[in-house]
């Protein structure tokens, strides 16, 4: 059965403009969605995942090392051909376990043979793909500091059990939860990214598209993700072109500057703010196949990249985005 | 309508048949209480599925090797080889899970289950989930991630011995299947709109109901009728706010409990609709609506009554009792046995077999042992250090003697102080106390947002219950050091009650209950601040406090940021020491 098609996704711009900033540049971060059950948000991330072409990975080798670095990695990888893989995308469960995550030491390897291997975890499953973690609010705060960790320098050390391991992980981070069920830790918000806020489709129209879009595509998934391929295969396009782009895009300081002015205004604490807002931007100049970043960019991607890190107020009752968009009509209006 | 009364059994038992239809769009079913009743609605749905369809219970203490398969590591040891064992949800492929007790499962274990449902919905492997739930009311639910993605939330509290009689369905016959028109599809979304269902499962479900229950009816399109099956079923369980009525002006108070729809109106609009099948509905969704209305649960309608509808039930951090033996800071290791989440060490469990492997040796080797001989005492596990998450209960008094001066200032300390807790990752709980006596406001949270709702929908006035709050107070403080997490109470009064424990006014009596009250809370050992909040702080809630042995600050004019640093410094300490 196929995924459901990224292109078929009602709605939801914001997610799904985050998304394919992160897909463009996965050194951004990692994205975290805020918003109540069942408003498509897993459903997103899979379907982007099931879109990117597939990437080449060296036969046989469990970390998925890439043609272009060959046994860059600690686990036996003797391979000499590379096949096509899709992109991973590793959905975390809530109750993994460190090891789970981290990989362990190979019980069963050391029980048989009395090698010791290790075993990696998901987070060497979900090198150069997706890492999804539903109610990442719910999860062990020491896990979210070492998923968090990871993401952010794109190597998993593991010093345990005797065990001294270090191999790559990069991966797209994508958090999401209720923040009525519980909140995040101001201090791990700020490591995201870009945050989004997704609200089910109130729209009537809306809500019945969706209903007869999951209906097609229960009843034909196949002839239901032709229909949209044409979709998506520009939605890819667009993707491969930001890719290409994002290298050659500059930044002036005009926008910089514009950049610094901004937090400043808004008051965000540290420099990760101002540091994700270019690249959020670039990234989005590129998508949008501009030749250079404008300040239209910047301020179109700013409440993206920012409202997860204002200092929250708890006397003020008015939300994070408005505050931003305040700012933004104060400066720049 | 007349001939089938839509009991609640019959409801299970329709809810049975179009599970059994229609198995990948429906998701399972929870049934809550009515033991006989519960029974004949599994069988009910056993008999629906092919006789070899696998039947399979969840109990609520498996481990995740045995959930989701791994290797059998006590066996592995003893016989000297590789003993695999298959995860038990990869045995329910294409099967029923049934998880009992559901209301007690952890969260991780849901969170397992519900991901397979998520990957399996669009391969074979494919199961049906009935969650038992044996919650009294008000008590826990079973976990939202797993109630989310099952079609029907189904009560048979109200089936009495004698509706069991009813002959169970027979198999499914038809294998058909039915569309749904435009038209059909705007009705759910308005009925689920007009009931505050925000998710969209609920709505992709109950469209996936209608069509099973049209294609049971051998239609090839659903009538109205189906659509109401669907919106009753599916939509009502779910409804977090009460339609607005289109008859009058003015929101209704919510009418307790009305399960038959025999108003003279209802009916004359249904026979109208159903007489003249030719001219379209004008707006089914109304009738939907008025169908669906008729289903909302009664504890629904108290909730929603009470401005507190189920807004995704529950909060995070349940019941995390499994602690020390998975995560945090890790320990020596320490003799076990492996399972159960509890991690081999295998390094340590070497080091203990070794010494002993020469005399081990002069014993028959038994079939296919290692290199090494191992016995069951030599297994180590691993221990790690986890710390307790601290539960801050705010006891708030509200009544009008509190609320004349200084509710206000006391609740926004409430918000600084639920701030700084959120950012330490503890949890907070909120009960406040006045007229006749205490409620809980918010149970054990992390989320400030609906702690914040709670405080600001917090009314003043009325006599004020002193010993009803404490006692209270103390009861949650149980329950919570039983989740294995640390109470820490703060009451913010000023200490002169005047209504006594059995809710009739009398200074006197309400004093001496309030003392009995606090008394308990000193025997039950928990950590507790006393802020007395009067303008001029009286000797009585420094009485309170030296019965409670617990900490008394009177704060006579300070502002809720004083207030905050107050509490701030009297909680510290105190902390430390437990």
């Amino acid at each position: 059965m196929a995924r459901f098609p990224f292109s078929a996704i009602v709605g939801q711009d914001e997610m799904k403009l985050s998304l394919l900033i992160a897909a463009v540049d996965p050194t951004i971060g990692g994205v975290m969605v805020f918003g109540d059950r069942g408003t498509g948000k897993s459903t997103a991330a899979r379907a982007l995942a099931s879109l990117l072409p597939p990437i080449l990975v060296m036969d046989g080798c469990r970390f998925g090392c890439s043609p272009d670095a060959p046994h860059s990695c600690p686990g036996p990888c003797e391979g000499t051909k590379a096949s096509k893989r899709p992109v991973p995308f590793v959905d975390l469960p809530l109750g993994a376990t460190e090891d789970r995550v981290l990989g362990s030491l190979d019980l069963e390897r050391a029980l048989r043979t009395g090698e010791k291997v290790f075993e990696p975890g998901l987070m060497a499953r979900a090198h150069r793909g997706f890492l999804y973690i539903d109610e990442i609010n719910l999860l062990e705060d020491h896990l979210v500091d070492l998923l968090l960790d990871v993401a952010a320098s794109g190597e998993n050390v593991v010093e345990r059990e005797g065990l001294s391991v270090r191999h790559k992980a990069r991966f797209v981070l994508i958090g999401s939860g209720n923040p009525e069920e519980g909140e995040l830790r101001p201090q791990l918000l700020d490591r995201f990214g870009l945050s989004v806020e997704v609200r089910t489709p109130r729209a009537i129209d809306d809500r019945v598209e969706i209903m007869r879009r999951c209906a097609a595509h229960d009843a034909n998934s196949e002839a239901f993700s032709a229909r949209w391929a044409e979709d998506d295969d520009k939605v890819l396009h667009q993707i491969a072109r930001g890719q290409k782009r994002l290298a050659k895009m500059d930044v002036s300081d005009d926008v910089l500057v514009d950049a610094a002015r901004l937090c400043s205004a808004i008051g965000v604490d540290g420099l990760r703010g101002e540091l994700t807002l270019m690249r959020a931007a670039r990234a989005y100049a590129a998508l949008k196949g501009a030749k250079q970043v404008r300040r239209e960019h910047l301020l179109h991607i700013a409440p993206l990249a920012l409202r997860h890190r204002l200092r929250r107020d708890v006397l003020d009752e008015s939300g994070s985005t408005a505050r931003i968009e305040r700012a933004i009509a104060e400066h720049f209006g | 309508m007349s001939e089938e009364p839509p009991g609640q059994l019959a409801d299970a038992l329709l809810a049975a048949r179009l599970l059994a239809h229609s198995r990948h769009s429906l998701g399972g079913m929870c049934l809550r209480g009515g033991g006989p009743a519960r029974d004949m609605v599994l069988a009910a749905l056993r008999a629906l599925l092919p006789p070899e369809t696998p039947f399979r219970r969840l109990p609520g203490h498996i481990d995740d090797d045995r959930l989701s398969g791994g290797t059998d590591i006590a066996a592995s040891l003893a016989s000297g080889t590789l003993v695999r064992q298959r995860g038990l949800l990869a045995e329910t492929a294409g099967g029923v899970l049934i998880v009992p007790m559901a209301e007690r499962l952890r969260s991780d274990i849901a969170g397992r289950v519900a991901q397979a449902m998520d990957e399996t919905k669009a391969n074979e492997g494919g199961f049906l989930l009935v969650l038992l739930d044996d919650g009294a009311d008000g008590d826990d639910r079973p976990p939202p991630a797993l109630m989310e993605r099952i079609a029907f939330d189904l009560s048979l509290g109200a089936v009495r011995p004698a509706d069991l009689a009813t002959a169970l369905p027979g198999p499914a016959t038809a294998e058909s299947a039915a569309t749904l028109d435009s038209e059909a599809l705007t009705a759910l979304a308005a009925t689920a709109t007009a009931l505050g269902v925000e998710s969209l499962r609920p709505l992709l479900q109950s469209a996936a109901a209608a069509r099973a229950h049209a294609a049971l009816a051998g239609c090839s399109s659903a009538e109205m009728a189906d659509l109401e099956v669907a919106a009753r079923l599916v939509l009502a369980p779910r409804a977090t706010q009460v339609p607005p009525d289109p008859e009058q002006p003015q929101p209704p108070p919510p009418e307790p409990e009305q399960p038959e729809p025999e108003q003279p109106e209802d009916a004359q609009d249904r026979n109208d609709t159903d007489d003249d099948d030719d001219s379209p509905p004008d707006i089914p969704e109304d009738l939907l609506i008025e169908a669906a209305r008729a289903m909302i649960p009664p504890d629904v309608l108290d909730l929603i009554a009470k401005g507190r509808a189920q807004r995704s039930a529950r909060g995070g951090g349940q019941g995390r009792r499994t602690g020390s033996a998975m995560r945090g800071k890790p320990l020596s290791a320490r003799p076990g046995m492996p399972g159960g989440g509890v991690r081999m060490a295998l390094v340590d469990t070497l080091r203990a077999a070794i010494p002993w492997q020469p005399l081990r040796r002069r014993d028959p080797a038994p079939e296919g042992a290692g290199p090494i001989r191992f016995r069951r005492d030599d297994l180590r596990v691993r221990r790690f250090e986890e710390r307790a998450t601290t539960v801050t209960l705010f006891c708030v008094d509200a009544s009008g003697s509190a609320a004349m001066s200084r509710l206000a200032e006391a609740k926004g300390a409430v918000e600084l102080i639920l701030a700084q807790a959120y950012v330490k990752r503890a949890e907070v709980a909120l009960l406040a106390f006045r007229g006749a006596g205490a409620e809980l406001l918010l149970p054990p949270t992390r989320s400030l947002t609906r702690a914040k709702r709670a405080l600001s929908e917090l009314p003043g006035g009325g006599g004020t219950p002193l010993a009803s709050g404490i006692a209270l107070a103390r009861q949650l403080a149980d329950a919570i050091a039983a989740r294995g997490r640390t109470p820490m109470l703060v009451f913010l009064t000023d200490g002169s009650a005047n209504i006594a424990a059995d809710g009739s006014p009398g200074r006197v009596q309400a004093n001496a209950d309030a003392l009995t009250a606090a008394r308990t809370i000193a025997s039950g050992g928990f950590d507790a601040v006393v802020i007395d909040i009067s303008p001029r702080p009286r000797p009585e809630a420094a009485r309170i406090a030296e019965a409670m042995r617990a900490r008394y600050l009177p704060l006579p004019f300070a502002d809720a940021k004083a207030l905050n640093a107050a509490v701030a410094l009297a909680t510290q300490p105190e902390r430390k020491r437990a």
